[in-house]
């Protein structure tokens, strides 16, 4: 008997109204619809989420440990960030 | 780095699909702060006032980044090449943000490219002034990004989820831009007399199409207009300008500096700064395109973009190309 793989999916929950989604985990089903059900199923059952996405895993490229350096060096640069000036004491709202 | 408020107010007559239940069901949840997703119910005028408003903000920040640009190679130094550049990068990253809420509504990139660079979109007026000395990129951060962060915390509170959220990640950023550039002016004040003739003398250039960024006077009364029913615009144009007003005057002096307008001064009972009028009739000629800039700008955008045209053909061709290796009887 020829093996069926049941594709894989990334779950996505918006956890509030006004909130960005976020990963929640994955799970598999056979389609797209399947999948939102599963998680409903699987990761609301808390109140966790008001609205779910679901992709399909193969569809997501992912960055590769190896690329860290090329991708994240030089990690932080310190002049992007408000703490890098000087703000002379005594001058508000800057 | 800015949105500008073009217009007074923003239309008042209720649309048909403002008044059935999905209309009715759509305010409540605006009267009650909850977010409009891009998938739900809204109003075809709500559609239409955030795609103006969210796409002029996103040319705006890429406009914004022309005028840096230009001194990337002047810097004074290390240190300032570096925070110019991180700066233009933000900007950039803050048009993509932008553009990107823009987008859930309904209306392409390549769409608002082309408004942009062939049509009539409009951007923040402020880019259509010069930076003529490196004291410019002083008071550009200071004072045109300090006017942009205080028109955009109202926004991160926006009722459209992807705009406000797309807010929030640009006030994050855009809070060093602001303290660059003051740094920028608080060095040349403190250094010679040159120095400080020439942070004078851009801040009496800059001072007021600052002021003029948050748009015409619109009184202090919001009640009656649409973009604040819909939870778009908190205050009016005329509010934020004063709080950015009060913010400002104390940091100029702080530095000795001396704001361009005879008429300022301090009132005690209500504990604003009292500011002269606004030259409309220069604000309104430079946004019909007439400022000393706007054909400079468009047409340095405009040859950018089909300068790189080659390039987006040429991934797009690549790209299918891989996908066609990938499944080669798509290829036969």
């Amino acid at each position: 008997m020829k093996q069926i793989i049941t594709p894989i999916w990334e779950v996505f929950l918006r956890s509030k109204n006004g909130l960005d989604h976020k990963h929640a985990g994955s799970l598999h089903a056979s389609d797209a619809e399947q999948a939102l059900q599963n998680a409903r199923d699987v990761y609301t059952r808390r109140n966790e989420g008001i609205s779910i996405w679901v992709v399909e895993s193969k569809h997501i490229t992912a960055s590769q440990p190896d690329d860290e350096g090329s991708f994240f060096e030089p990690g932080e640069k310190i002049y992007r960030h408000p703490t890098f000036y000087h703000v002379p004491e005594g001058v508000k709202n800057l | 780095m800015y949105t500008q408020a073009l217009n007074k107010k923003s239309p008042k007559a209720a649309a048909k699909d403002e008044l059935g239940p999905e209309g009715i069901k759509f305010q409540k949840k605006i009267d009650a702060d909850l977010k409009i997703e891009p998938y739900d119910f809204m109003p075809a005028a709500y559609r239409k006032t955030l795609q103006r408003q969210i796409s002029q903000h996103a040319h705006s920040e890429i406009v914004g980044a022309l005028p840096e640009g230009n001194w990337v190679t002047r810097a004074p130094t290390l240190k300032r090449k570096a925070a110019l550049l991180a700066k233009i990068q933000d900007e950039s990253g803050h048009a993509l943000y932008l553009y990107s809420a823009a987008e859930t509504l309904g209306m392409s990139r390549e769409e608002h490219t082309d408004q942009l660079l062939y049509g009539t979109a409009k951007y923040s007026s402020i880019f259509n002034y010069p930076a003529l000395t490196w004291g410019d990129m002083g008071t550009i951060g200071w004072l045109v990004d300090g006017a942009a962060i205080m028109n955009q915390i109202p926004l991160c509170r926006c009722s459209y989820g992807p705009y406000a959220r797309a807010m929030v990640r640009v006030c994050k950023e855009e809070s060093f831009h602001q303290r660059q550039g003051y740094d920028i002016v608080n060095i040349l004040c403190n250094g010679s007399k040159a120095q400080f003739e020439m942070a004078q003398e851009s801040l009496n250039r800059f001072w007021w199409p600052a002021l003029m960024m948050f748009g015409p006077s619109d009184g202090e009364d919001l009640s009656g207009d649409k973009s604040n029913i819909w939870k778009i615009k908190r205050f009016s144009n005329d509010v934020l300008r004063q709080r950015f007003v009060n913010a400002t005057v104390p940091q100029a002096h702080f530095l000795g500096l001396e704001i361009p307008d005879a008429v300022l001064k301090f009132n005690e009972e209500t504990g604003n700064w009292d500011f002269g009028e606004m030259n409309w009739s220069e604000f309104f000629d430079v946004i019909k395109g007439n400022g000393k800039c706007n054909k400079e700008r468009m047409s340095v955008r405009v040859q950018a973009y089909e300068d790189g045209a080659w390039v987006r053909e040429a991934t797009n061709v690549w790209a299918k190309k891989q996908a066609d290796l990938e499944t080669p009887q798509a290829a036969e």
